[in-house]
C-alpha cells in the first residue's frame, strides 16, 4: 500500500473540497481549512551521475490560519519541496509526480500558465538569501509596486500607495524615504522585510518561507518571526516555514513534518512530535542539539555518520546505516523494505519498521532520559 | 584553575583603514576591535560570542597573531607576543593554533590529506617518532577518520569531515592554545554534534585550552566554561557560563539570550517576555557615542549617550560595562532620564497573548 492509500479516507482531506465558500478573501469562517493539500509528491531529477531522488513520496496538508514546520537537514529536499509546490521546477529537467493541490486546483496537471497566475497571487515564498529575490537595479518600491500591478489592474498611484502601506506593516522605518532605496542599500535584515513586503503584496493565502531567517542574527530573527506570526494572524493564511532549526519551527510551527533523504519520516503537531517523538531520526535530531534553556554538562548524542546522497538512497529504511535501533525489527526489513507512514496517535504519523511497544520502550527507556 | 593565564588580552585594538580615491587616501576606519582585555586560563574554554560584525573573527585572528593589532597588548605564556614578525612567531605556532569555519575553502584542494594534515610538522622542521606519516594517520584515526584515507583529496569528503581534518591539522603538534572560529556553524546539526564531543574529548585528552568563538548561543553554552559577549568591537560582559545564562546583567546579553528560539512548543504558549530589539547592529566605521548599544537599549539614558561605561566586575569574577546593568546594582542611580526615542520596557517586552 502506498502513502497515497492509507492516508486517503483518513482524518486529512485530500483532493479538491466541496462546499468551500468562494476563493476571494481569507475570511475566519475559513480559517482551519486544508487550504494546500500535496499527495505523493515526487521530484526526480536528471543528472549525469544518476538519478536524484530530491523528494520521494511526501504528502501533507497546511490548512489556513495554520504554519507547518518542515525540518530536515541540508539536502533532505526541503527547498525542492517548496519549489516544486510553487511550479518553478516545471522548466528543468525535473520529473515530477504526485498531486499538490492548492484550494480547489489541482498543480502539477495544470499548465504552467495557470500556475504562474497562482504564484504571486494565491501562494507566495520567501528565501533564504532576499537578494536572490530582488533586482538589483530597480529600487524595492517599484518591486513593490510591480509585483501588486502584476495581478491588480490598478494604476500606478494606488499601487504605490499599497507598496507604502506593505513596507510600513513589515516594520521599514520611514517607508516614503525608503521606496526609492536599492537592495544594496539596505542591512540584511531590512532586506528579509522588504521580500517578505513583497511575497505579502498580494494578500496570498500560501506563504512558502524557505529558510526565513537562516542568515539573519538571532535578535533580528526573532523580529523576523514575528512578523510572520503577525502577518499570518493578520491575514489568516497558511504558512509552510522550512528550516533547518529545530529552535525556529518550536517557535512558529503549529505542525511538523521531518524530512530525511527525500522522504517524511515523521508528521504530526508540533506538540506531538516534541513531545513524544516517534522516529529515531527525530530522536537523533533531539540529542544533537544543545539547549539553550538548560545548563547541559553531559555530552551530545550524535548520529552516527552523515546523510546519504539521494543518488544512492540506501534500501528499506533511508535512516537504517545510521540508525542505533535498525536491527530491532525482525526479518531485517529495515534493511529492505521502506516503511510506510503509520499512524501512531490521532494525526501523528511515522515511517519506521519498529513495533508499537518496542518503540515506547526505546523512546521512555534509552532515549528520553539521555535528552 | 587559578594560576597564571595561558593567554593575556589587554585593551586589544584593530582598525581596519578605509581607503578611497586614486590617492588611496585614508578617510576612516572600521573599528572590529575596540579595547578588549581578558585572560585565558590554562585548561578552559572561553566561549566568545555576539552578532555578525561585532569583532569575533577579528579578535581570534589577533590573539593567534594571524592580524597585526593597531593597539593593546597580548601575551602567551607571560610572553608578549603583540607584534611579533611572522619569523618570530613561527616557533609559537606550535603552541598556538586556529580552526576555521569554513571547511570548504580552508583546505587547499590540490593538497591530500595527508599533506594537509602533515604540513605543520614540516613547516615546524618536527620530526615525531615513528616519522610524520605514522603521527598523521593517528591524528587522523583520533578525529574519527579513516587513516587509510591519508591520499584522498579534501573533495572527496562531507562538511564533517572537512572539519575533522582542519581539527587533526590544527591539533597536529599537540598545540597549547586553539581558537576555533565558528567550528560548527557550516554543519548539519547531527554533524555539529559529533564535532563538539570531538572538541569535547580532544580537550580532556590532550589537556587543551580553547577560544571557541560562535554566534549561536545554545552551542556557546554547551561548550563553554566562561563567556564574552561582544557588542560593536567591545566585550560588554565576560562571566562563568552559569550565572551568564541565568542572572545575565549586561542588556544586550538579556537582550539576545531572550531572542534564541527555544525547542520546545510548550514554552511558546508559557512565553511571557521577549525583548524586541529595535534595528540592527549599527556600523562599526562610525560607532555610537557613549555605550555603543545605546541606541538599541531600552534602559538607556542620558548618561548612557555620553559616557562608556567600564568594563568592571559587579559580582565575584562577572564582569559588565553597562551604567544601568540588571542583576546588580545600578550603577548611575542619579541618572533616571531616559534618553529621547528610548520606547518604554512595555513596549519592547514583547507580551505573548
Ligand atoms: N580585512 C578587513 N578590512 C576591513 N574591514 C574588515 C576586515 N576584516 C573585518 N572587517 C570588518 O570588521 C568588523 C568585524 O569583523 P569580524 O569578521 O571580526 O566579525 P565577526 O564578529 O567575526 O562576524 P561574523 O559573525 O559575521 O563572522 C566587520 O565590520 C568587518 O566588516
Ligand atoms: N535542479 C537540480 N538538479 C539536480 N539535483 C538537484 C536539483 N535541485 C536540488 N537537487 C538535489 O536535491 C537534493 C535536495 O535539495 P534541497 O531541496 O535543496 O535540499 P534542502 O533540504 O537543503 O533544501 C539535494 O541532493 C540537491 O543536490
Ligand atoms: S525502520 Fe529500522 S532503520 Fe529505519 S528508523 Fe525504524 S528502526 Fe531505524
Ligand atoms: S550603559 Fe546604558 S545604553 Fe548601555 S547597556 Fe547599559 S543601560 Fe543600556
Ligand atoms: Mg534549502
Ligand atoms: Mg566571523
Amino acid at each position: 500500500m502506498s502513502e497515497l492509500e492509507s492516508e486517503v479516507g483518513r482524518s486529512s482531506v485530500p483532493g479538491p473540497r466541496t462546499g468551500a465558500a468562494g476563493t476571494a478573501g481569507t475570511s475566519a469562517a475559513l480559517e482551519g481549512e486544508v487550504f494546500l493539500s500535496v499527495r505523493d509528491l515526487r521530484i526526480h531529477f536528471d543528472t549525469d551521475d544518476g538519478l536524484v531522488r530530491s523528494v520521494d513520496g511526501i504528502s501533507f496538508d497546511v490548512r489556513r490560519g495554520r504554519t507547518l514546520g518542515i525540518v530536515g537537514e541540508s539536502g533532505s529536499g526541503k527547498s525542492v519541496t517548496s519549489l516544486g509546490i510553487m511550479g518553478l521546477h516545471r522548466s528543468h529537467s525535473a520529473r515530477i509526480s504526485g498531486e499538490v493541490w492548492l484550494d480547489d486546483d489541482e498543480l502539477i496537471a495544470s499548465s504552467e500558465d495557470f500556475v504562474r497566475r497562482q504564484r504571486g497571487r494565491k501562494m507566495a515564498m520567501i528565501f533564504q538569501d532576499p537578494l536572490s529575490a530582488l533586482h538589483p537595479y530597480f529600487t524595492v518600491g517599484a518591486q513593490i509596486t510591480e509585483a501588486y500591478r502584476v495581478h491588480h489592474p490598478v494604476s500606478k498611484k494606488i499601487a504605490k500607495a499599497r507598496a507604502l502601506d506593505m513596507l510600513d506593516r513589515v516594520g521599514i522605518p520611514e517607508p516614503a524615504k525608503r521606496y526609492s532605496g536599492y537592495p544594496h542599500e539596505f542591512s540584511g535584515g531590512m532586506r528579509q522585510r522588504v521580500m517578505i513586503a513583497m511575497a505579502l503584496v498580494n494578500n496570498p493565502e500560501l506563504l512558502i518561507a524557505d529558510e526565513p531567517t537562516t542568515a539573519l542574527d538571532v535578535t533580528v530573527q526573532a523580529q523576523i518571526l514575528d512578523l510572520i506570526r503577525d502577518l499570518q494572524k493578520e491575514f489568516g493564511s497558511a504558512v509552510i516555514v522550512i528550516t533547518h532549526d529545530l529552535g525556529v519551527v518550536a517557535e512558529i510551527a503549529d505542525d511538523l513534518l521531518v524530512m530525511y533523504a527525500g522522504r517524511c519520516v515523521e508528521r504530526g503537531t508540533a506538540e506531538q512530535v516534541f513531545e513524544a517523538p516517534q522516529h529515531p531520526y527525530t530522536w537523533g535530531l533531539l540529542g544533537s542539539m544543545p539547549r539553550i534553556d538548560r545548563d547541559q554538562t553531559e555530552r551530545l548524542i550524535p548520529v552516527r555518520g552523515t546523510p546519504p546522497s539521494l543518488i544512492n538512497v540506501p534500501a528499506g529504511c533511508a535512516f537504517h546505516p545510521r540508525c542505533p535501533h535498525a536491527d530491532v525489527p525482525q526479518d531485517d526489513k529495515t534493511r529492505t523494505l521502506r516503511p510506510e507512514l503509520r499512524e501512531v496517535g490521532s494525526g501523528h504519523f511515522t515511517a519506521c519498521h519498529l513495533a508499537q511497544e518496542e518503540r515506547t520502550r526505546i523512546w521512555t527507556e534509552e532515549v528520553e532520559p539521555k535528552l | 584553575m587559578a594560576g597564571e593565564p595561558l593567554l593575556k588580552v589587554d585593551g586589544l585594538v584593530k582598525h581596519f583603514p578605509i581607503k578611497k580615491g586614486v590617492l588611496q587616501r585614508t578617510v576612516g576606519a572600521v573599528q572590529a576591535v575596540d579595547g578588549v582585555s581578558f585572560d585565558v586560563r590554562p585548561g578552559e574554554t572561553l566561549g566568545v560570542v555576539g552578532e555578525s560584525g561585532c569583532g569575533k573573527s577579528t579578535m581570534g585572528r589577533l590573539i593567534t597573531r594571524l592580524l597585526e593589532p593597531t593597539g593593546g597588548r597580548v601575551e602567551f605564556e607571560g610572553r608578549d607576543i603583540t607584534h611579533l614578525s611572522v619569523g618570530q612567531m613561527r616557533p609559537l605556532r606550535k603552541d598556538v593554533q586556529m580552526i576555521f569555519q569554513d571547511p570548504y575553502s580552508s583546505l587547499n584542494p590540490r593538497h591530500t590529506i595527508g599533506t594537509i594534515v602533515g604540513a605543520p610538522f614540516r613547516l615546524q622542521g618536527v620530526t615525531p617518532v615513528g616519522g610524520v606519516k605514522k603521527a598523521v594517520q593517528e591524528m587522523l584515526e583520533r578525529v574519527g577518520l579513516n587513516p587509510e584515507h591519508y591520499n584522498r583529496y579534501p573533495h572527496e569528503f562531507s562538511g564533517g569531515q572537512r572539519q575533522r581534518i582542519g581539527i587533526a591539522r590544527a591539533l597536529a603538534l599537540k598545540p597549547r592554545l586553539v581558537v576555533a572560529d565558528e567550528p560548527v556553524s557550516a554543519l548539519d546539526v547531527s554533524i555539529q554534534a559529533q564535532v563538539v564531543n570531538l572538541l569535547d574529548d580532544l580537550q580532556d585528552e590532550l589537556g587543551l585550552t580553547y577560544v571557541i568563538i560562535a554566534h549561536d548561543l545554545s552551542v556557546i553554552r554547551h561548550v563553554s566554561d566562561r563567556i564574552a559577549v561582544m557588542y560593536l568591537g567591545k566585550i560588554v560582559e565576560l562571566a562563568d557560563r552559569k550565572p551568564l545564562y541565568e542572572t545575565p546583567m549586561h542588556p544586550y546579553t538579556k537582550a539576545l539570550l531572550s531572542a534564541v528560539p527555544v525547542p520546545d512548543p510548550k514554552r511558546r504558549a508559557a512565553r511571557t517576555s521577549r525583548i524586541l530589539l529595535r534595528g540592527d547592529v549599527p556600523s562599526p566605521i562610525s560607532p555610537p557615542s557613549g555605550c555603543r548599544f545605546h541606541t538599541r537599549c531600552w534602559k538607556a539614558t542620558t548618561v548612557c549617550e555620553t559616557t562608556e561605561p567600564p568594563l568592571i566586575e559587579l559580582a565575584p569574577a562577572h564582569r559588565v560595562a553597562c551604567h544601568h546593568p540588571e542583576n546588580a546594582p545600578d550603577q548611575a542611580p542619579a541618572d533616571t532620564q531616559p534618553l529621547a526615542g528610548t520606547p518604554a520596557e512595555d513596549q519592547v517586552v514583547h507580551q505573548s497573548e
